[in-house]
């Protein structure tokens, strides 16, 4: 139970970083929104699938922000979370039903096949969507109260630390329970899944459910602390990025996509100040460096570091600090 | 991670969340100023030019001393690296670098995403190149400003111009970019030629997506269809493309064009624009400016830009040196009213509506929403000697007056109530 | 009129197509020898056009004859393909050949992302034209319409030439043999004699010369942009999984399918066009898994 109490040390800490540090916070919330969904292709991750298009449930979140908080001005943020859950649950499921027959190469072009329809979509329909321009999400009240602008980063960053630790002790037991171990089955041997009772196919629906829902989360949050709703958010190399950055991490940890997450943002920010314009190629050269030299991730490296042994199942039983 | 203090954290939160007091404002040392342009994509066109605008105006500015002694210290945000990085950086900008004045933005759509957030983080923002009339007209505003023109008067003028000078047309055709600049513009241009003009056909609206490479199935079906009038406000990288495209494969001999923002791109096309194409320039800018062309700072300023950059300003340009004549006069007007102090935003907000000030062009001034009047400039592309590129000819100056829907107005309702005969305004003629 | 516009669609299709294919035939004979989807693919087709651009500008500029820009194409599209085509294959991929298909795509990944960034390092983000093979082919009248000679007749022609030179190389030369070969079955060609390692090589570097050569003859005909390669790159994707990854015969059919029906669009019903490639790819890849032309594959139990 050591790995409890760092999770709660380690959450105990984030809640209070806007004391320590408040300019911090907005970036803090970002990384954690942004991470949610970098763990929801953490969960594909485990049958070994990849998506090349899971950027089109955070768009999906984000834009449910948009048209709800331009239909109703004074719409609850609890309730954008939940219908974000239901439009992500239902795409997810809807969409999943067709790609879960595809393994491998295939699943990730099916993924991306349809996120760029989707992108297509959202950047013509000029008069629903905005067009390339985006939709403008405005600030929904929470319980009850409106919040000024830097009340509002505030409150975004609790909310936002508040579902992501929901999220990761959620997603920690449902690796651990049986559906979520089938998962690592789908990856080594399919017909081992049938004999144990389950169907390949529903096993891995449900992971692609699970995995549509927190990137839609990670949207609607993303969405609403930035405040816009884009197209962008559906391109192909958001994707991509989503995927990079769970490898980045390590995969099977879900300490790993935040850790991910939170180094490259953090590149993609401070790259500006060391040479003008070279986020991509920083970034570029450190996911190389990672595949060939720390398969692993940041999450090994940091074993490494830390002196502890490795695991010698690197994806095996442990799911990072939340268990 | 546990090195700080309680007490000193609870106090740093309650003054980020207190409202700024209403202290005594001291003269700080320097003027920040952010300003949002592309320095990446097609749009850099503009917004290259614009930002050695801004560099040179800053320099000229610090040279005799600053505003009131404070010099200015510029940050830039590249438009270019899309949305959401360009309102994060903004938000940086502002909230961590203390900007007393932001300049945003070129773009309509990042224009109808900053002003909401301009306005949340209480921070003057001159919307300084941006077309869409929508913003201040759909909302009012404290901080936010606009220090050119707006899409109606700059969409209109030359909708007057073509009903005078080409009244005989029977059928246009569209192609504008695919974004909130495209779609909005064409929404003022339709519904203005209805009023004035029902029997025209449009035979096509066309909208590439902003950015396209290819217009080559644009063209064919352009071809096809031969309508008398093709009009574009499309700009930059994807106007240039479209006009190569246009002239290589001899569109403009059965069609005129007409090109709202073509000024900019003069220099550019060189002899790929025809003659005898209608061009506008958002606003009265032309570095041959039929009133100001003899003007000494004219004629300096228009030397030492092009001393700078090897081009001749265009009107992204124009609207630069218009944003920082209004930074200038506002500052004066405000530390007036405030006894010689130096003033707080929100004086500088207040001293906003109803400023005076010129920039290379014909005087300008700010109404009460916000929104500044500013004069309209259209005319033909014709030849020069003396230039290797396509010059403006038949030159019409509009007062802007006219053109402009009344503050408290949405443009749409006012063009609405447009009677036949509304649009035959003539502007101040220039030969040559 | 109404057949007037399906031939006018038919033609535009027709030039869009052949430059769809050109490029996507070097991601698809990538895939279907090494088995890696290559992200960067996009960029060498971006690189390849800049590197066009620049040379053939140097060419007017000072003073040569115009139509040497055509052989500039080529040799800024072959430099750009074995430098970086090479540098590539013998500083990474070699390294990945073993790994996960995942991680070997993420690696192309990053190589895209370099590759992006130094494109603007070097490039810059203004736009670049070069039109001059366009100008000095001319135009010419086809049902009433105006179309350049390069986009109607001369790129189709390339894309043919490709297609054709490429069949002939495979079936009937021994390198082609070789490729082949090792395509069918690796640890069996390695038997024999080959080297397997070579042939690798040898494909990637001419796939990233296609995929160059498709940016360079994609110059004259658009402005070049900073992130044309990323936008190229999804749809020479669309195209090739369309066909089935690997069949080249195949990348030009469906080459010619989504450019004659993004054409189409723009005529009967605008606001779809640039929904077309994606919404094919997903109503081809939903019927048939492997894509038009691909077979079947056994899956792994």
């Amino acid at each position: 139970m050591k790995k409890g109490l760092v999770a709660f040390a380690l959450l105990l800490a984030l809640a209070l970083l806007p004391f320590a540090a408040s300019n911090m916070v907005v970036f803090a919330t970002m990384v954690m929104a942004k991470g949610l969904a970098v763990l929801g292709i953490l969960v594909l991750l485990r049958a070994d699938q990849v998506s090349f298009g899971h950027a089109m449930f955070f768009a999906a979140g984000a834009y449910t922000a948009a048209f709800l908080t331009a239909a109703w001005r004074d719409i609850d943020l609890i309730l954008l979370l939940v219908a974000t859950l239901a439009v992500t649950g239902i795409a997810g499921l809807l969409i999943g039903v067709f790609v879960t027959r595809y393994r491998g190469i295939f699943f990730g072009m099916i993924n991306l096949a349809f996120s760029m329809v989707l992108y297509s979509i959202l950047e013509k329909a000029f008069h629903i969507t905005g067009g390339s321009d985006g939709l403008r999400i405005r600030r929904p009240t929470l319980l009850g109260f409106e919040f000024s602008r830097s009340e509002f980063d505030l409150v975004m960053f609790y909310v936002v630390l508040a579902v992501a630790a929901a999220c990761c002790v959620l997603v920690g037991r449902y690796l651990l329970s049986p559906l979520g171990q089938a998962l690592r089955a789908v990856k080594t041997n399919e017909t081992r899944v049938e004999y144990l009772g389950l169907s390949a196919k529903s096993v891995l629906l449900t992971g692609y459910v699970i995995s549509a829902m927190l990137c839609g989360l990670g949207g609607v949050l993303m969405g609403l602390v930035q405040g816009l709703a884009s197209p962008e958010h559906a391109f192909w190399s958001r994707s991509a990025e989503l995927v990079f950055i769970a490898v980045l991490g390590g995969q099977g940890h879900i300490a790993g996509a935040f850790a991910g997450t939170l180094v490259f943002e953090w590149v993609r920010t401070s790259a500006a100040a060391l040479l003008d314009d070279s986020w991509q190629l920083i970034l570029g050269v450190t996911l190389i460096a990672i595949i060939l030299w720390a398969p692993g991730g940041l999450i090994q490296l940091w074993h490494r570091l830390a002196g502890r042994r490795t695991s010698s199942d690197r994806t095996g039983s442990e799911s990072g600090v939340a268990e | 991670m546990n090195k700080f203090s309680g007490a000193a954290s609870a106090a740093a939160l309650i003054a980020a969340l207190a409202p700024a007091g209403a202290f005594a404002q001291d003269k700080p040392a320097e003027l920040n100023i952010g300003i949002t342009t592309y320095s990446s994509g097609a749009a850099s066109v503009f917004g290259v030019p614009a930002r050695h605008a801004a560099e040179m105006l800053a320099e000229r500015i610090n040279a005799k001393g600053g505003i009131d002694g404070v010099p200015i210290k510029l940050h830039f945000i590249d438009e270019g690296a899309g949305l959401e990085t360009l309102l994060t950086e903004y938000r940086r900008l502002v909230e961590d670098e203390g900007m007393d004045v932001m300049f945003a933005s070129i773009s309509s759509g990042v224009c109808n995403k900053i002003a909401p957030l301009a306005e949340d983080l209480e921070v003057i923002n001159f919307m300084w190149d941006c077309g869409t009339q929508r913003i201040l007209e759909d909302d009012d505003y404290d901080y936010v400003f606009r220090t050119q023109a707006n899409a109606t008067p700059e969409v209109l003028a030359p909708l007057a111009y073509l009903l005078k000078h080409h009244p005989e047309f029977k059928t246009l055709a569209v192609v504008n970019q695919d974004y909130a600049w495209g779609r909005d513009s064409w929404e003022i241009f339709q519904a203005a030629l209805k009023s004035q003009r029902p029997d025209v056909e449009v035979v096509a609206e066309l909208f590439p997506a902003f950015g396209a490479a290819d217009f080559s199935a644009e063209v064919s079906r352009l071809q096809a269809l031969q309508p008398d009038v093709i009009l574009s406000t499309s700009w930059g990288g994807d106007l240039d493309t479209f006009v190569r495209q246009a002239g290589q494969r001899g569109l403009f001999d059965q069609s005129l064009f007409v090109l709202p923002l073509a000024e900019s791109s003069l220099q550019r096309l060189g002899d790929s624009l025809p003659e005898g194409a209608i061009v506008g320039a958002r606003g009265d800018h032309y570095f041959q400016h039929p009133e100001r062309r003899d003007d000494p700072e004219f004629k300096k300023f228009n030397e030492d830009f092009k001393a700078r950059t090897g081009e001749y300003p265009i009107y992204s340009v124009y609207h630069m040196v218009q944003a920082f004549a209004a930074l200038e006069a506002v500052y004066d007007k405000a530390i007036a009213a405030n006894g010689g102090a130096w003033p707080e935003k929100e004086q500088i907000a207040e001293a906003m509506a109803g400023l005076e000030f010129q920039g290379l062009g014909r005087p300008l001034s700010i109404r009460e929403d916000g929104q500044a009047v500013e004069a309209q400039l259209v005319g033909m592309t014709g030849t020069s000697e003396a230039f290797p590129f396509k010059i403006i000819k038949n030159i019409e100056i509009y007062d802007a007056e006219p053109l402009m829907a009344p503050v408290g107005e949405e443009s749409l309702d006012w063009i609405g109530k447009f009677e036949p005969g509304r649009l035959d305004i003539s502007g101040t003629p220039f030969e040559n | 009129m109404t057949m007037n516009i399906a031939a006018l669609a038919l033609l535009d299709g027709l030039a869009y197509a052949s430059l769809l294919f050109l490029v996507a035939v070097g991601l698809t004979l990538i895939f279907g020898v090494l088995g890696i989807l290559n992200v960067a693919h996009g960029s060498l087709y971006a690189i390849g056009a800049y590197a066009t651009a620049t040379l053939g500008q140097w060419l007017v500029a000072q003073g040569f004859n115009p139509w040497l820009t055509f052989p500039g194409m080529i040799v800024a599209a072959v430099a750009v393909g074995v430098l970086l085509g090479g540098l590539i294959e013998r500083l990474l991929l070699q390294r990945i050949y073993s790994k996960d298909p995942v991680l070997q795509l993420l690696v192309t990944f990053a190589v895209f992302m370099i590759l992006e960034n130094l494109q603007r390092m070097i490039w810059g983000v203004q736009p670049y034209f070069m039109s001059t093979p366009l100008t000095v082919l001319g135009n010419v009248r086809l049902l009433g319409i105006n179309y350049t000679a390069y986009q109607v007749l001369f790129l189709p022609a390339a894309a043919l030439v490709v297609l054709f030179t490429l069949r002939y190389f495979l079936r009937h030369t021994n390198m082609g043999a070789q490729i082949l070969a090792v395509t069918e079955d690796r640890e069996a060609a390695t038997a024999i004699g080959i080297n397997a390692s070579r042939v690798y090589f040898m494909t990637f570097v001419i796939g990233a010369c296609f995929a160059a050569l498709g940016g360079a003859l994609a110059t004259p005909t658009t402005s070049l942009v900073t992130g044309m390669g990323a936008n190229m790159i999804v749809l020479s994707f669309a195209v090739a999984a369309t066909a089935g990854l690997g069949q080249i015969e195949g990348a030009a059919i469906s080459a010619l399918i989504i450019g004659i029906a993004r054409s189409f669009a723009v005529y009967l019903s605008p606001e779809i066009e640039v929904i077309m490639p994606y919404l094919i790819m997903v109503l081809v890849l939903l019927v048939r898994p492997n894509g038009l032309f691909g077979k079947e594959t056994v899956r792994k139990i």
